[in-house]
């Protein structure tokens, strides 16, 4: 088994509203992020498929198939977009990395098919990331 | 669904590492330039890396407010900018960046309730990193 990472970059807005709490509640809760406006994040990703490698190419999955489905499955949904208005999944969820990285899990996990997906790292900074593993 | 968060924090503190167990020659030989009596600091980064199912009406796996605040109190105004050695919990143990990670993790461990603790990794320098889960195993 043999674990492969592929990285790219999407720069986004979002905001963190939950209409079921007060404005009060939303500004204690999610303090900044509760601007209405949005603000903007330079946001990395990395995703690490896993797999056995295939004896005729060498390679646990095709890098250049892997990069396809990344950017046709996300960056193309997500790169210079306002999550909340723009993205569906977001239209009921709040866009916070945790719900990014599921997101983009459910969007990669149906897509890859000779390697498996075992983790979906999103960077929201340098200092702060999210890790899923596809667990429930 | 469950999450993992790692946040990264900075601070800067000064050690030396000493053992009163070993004579000085052993001492020379075991720690090198980081037996100088005077110390030697370094900027340390530390990882913390919590785990838990997602709360619906956040979408978080923890208020990152808490464990910043948390990490702030507990940990940064405890050892940012301090020598080491002078601190309870190295009156015994050599302050290695080992028993520094294990110390962090023990007040982690006991005092943040928000979220599961994964483990703690440090970067004593860009090019020496540690590592520690409380014994866990360790996710990659």
């Amino acid at each position: 088994m043999v674990y492969l990472t592929r990285k790219a970059e999407f720069s986004a807005s979002h905001y963190y509203h939950n209409p079921e709490f007060t404005p009060e509640e939303n500004r204690r809760i999610f303090g900044k992020c509760n601007n209405p406006n949005g603000h903007g994040h330079n946001y990395t990703l990395e995703v690490t498929v896993k797999g056995d490698v295939d004896s005729r190419s060498g390679f646990v999955v095709d890098l250049k198939q892997l990069k396809e489905i990344l950017n046709r499955e996300v960056l193309e949904a997500m790169d210079h977009r306002f999550l909340n208005k723009e993205v569906p999944e977001f239209v009921n969820r709040i866009p916070t990395t945790e719900n990014l990285a599921i997101a983009i899990w459910q969007r990669l996990a149906p897509k890859l098919k000779a390697a498996q997906l075992h983790r979906v790292r999103v960077y929201e900074t340098p200092d702060l990331f999210v890790d899923f593993y596809g667990e429930v | 669904m469950k999450a993992h968060l790692t946040r990264r924090y900075m601070f800067s503190a000064s050690h030396r590492l000493h053992s009163d167990e070993m004579s000085p020659e052993e001492n020379v030989a075991t720690y090198g330039k980081c037996n100088n009596p005077y110390g030697h600091g370094h900027n340390y980064a530390l990882e913390v890396t919590v785990s838990g199912p997602i709360d619906e009406s956040t979408g978080m796996v923890c208020n990152l407010g808490d464990l910043d605040g948390f990490v702030e109190r507990e940990i940064l105004e405890h050892f940012d900018h301090q020598n080491l050695n002078t601190l309870a919990e190295f009156a015994q143990a050599v302050p290695t960046t080992e028993n520094l990670c294990a110390a962090i993790y023990d007040i982690l461990q006991r005092g943040f309730t928000r979220a599961h603790l994964e483990k703690v990794r440090m970067d004593e320098t860009m090019m020496n990193s540690f590592e520690y889960a409380g014994g866990a195993e360790m996710r990659r």
